[in-house]
């Protein structure tokens, strides 16, 4: 399997287009021939990136790199940042505002969500200035 | 059990079809995380929820097919993604609790 770098820009507040690049993402590494478990490992945990870029940081962008052995996402915005980053991996804590969990979101499983998924979960966030999330789904 | 199953079942309506899959389990639940990081590979998943975020979820998480309870309304964008995705969606009047029953049974689950 060769290696592969992708790109996409997650639009901010935009909730019927989240869930493009996952399911583009999904859908390269199907092709590619990967195997069905560590596809869905990567479209899950990258879907609940994208859902927290758009709910949470007014968008974001996404680098993907593909290996034989497995994908790395970098997820980057600018957003407001995460004052307690502990509080906000605690599963069922959420912040998303009612409109939002109108739709069925803001259940506060995203980060976790996102770390049970990846082989790897790496979060860094200053207020004020944006998050970085790095994941890694290892390719059995 | 397959996907073709629900066809013949009776409560339940097929909306969207798509190319036959195994159900392997039912799982039921409406908040979008919570089936995104539960619902296993495979399961027919059983929620009101009938927005094109509940596709999203049901495409990236692979079930086997949305199961709409309760007579959910089942946005038009939703359609539209789920016919593109391959997204299987029947609806029933059951609440979620009795659609898992009629499917576990069918399936011989129970």
């Amino acid at each position: 399997m060769p290696n592969i770098h992708m790109h996409y820009v997650v639009p901010g507040d935009d909730f019927t287009r989240a869930g493009e690049a996952s399911a583009d993402l999904k859908a390269r590494l199907k092709k590619l021939g990967m195997p069905s478990d560590a596809v869905r490992k990567v479209a899950i945990a990258l879907y609940e990136g994208e859902i927290n870029l758009a709910i949470h940081a007014g968008g974001g962008e996404i680098e993907v790199q593909v290996f034989p052995d497995k994908v790395e996402m970098t997820l980057t915005d600018t957003g407001p940042g995460i004052p307690d980053i502990d509080l906000a991996m605690r599963a069922g804590w959420s912040t998303a505002p009612d409109e939002v969990r109108s739709l069925g979101f803001g259940a506060g499983m995203g980060l976790p969500n996102m770390k049970n998924y990846a082989d790897d979960f790496e979060i860094e966030s200053e207020v004020g200035v944006g998050t970085r999330v790095f994941m890694r789904v290892n390719v059995a | 059990m397959t996907t073709d199953d629900f066809a013949q079942m009776p409560d339940f309506t097929v909306a969207v079809p798509g190319e036959s899959r195994p159900v392997a389990s039912v799982y039921c639940a409406d908040l979008l995380s919570w089936a995104m990081g539960r619902a296993p590979a495979d399961a027919a998943w059983c929620t009101v929820m009938g927005n094109v975020n509940a596709v999203a979820v049901a495409h990236l998480a692979d079930v086997a097919a949305i199961v709409l309870c309760e007579d959910a309304v089942l946005d038009e964008d939703a359609r539209e993604k789920a016919a593109q995705q391959g997204v299987i969606i029947v609806r029933t009047g059951l609440p979620a609790f009795a659609a898992g029953v009629a499917i576990a049974q069918h399936a011989g689950l129970l």
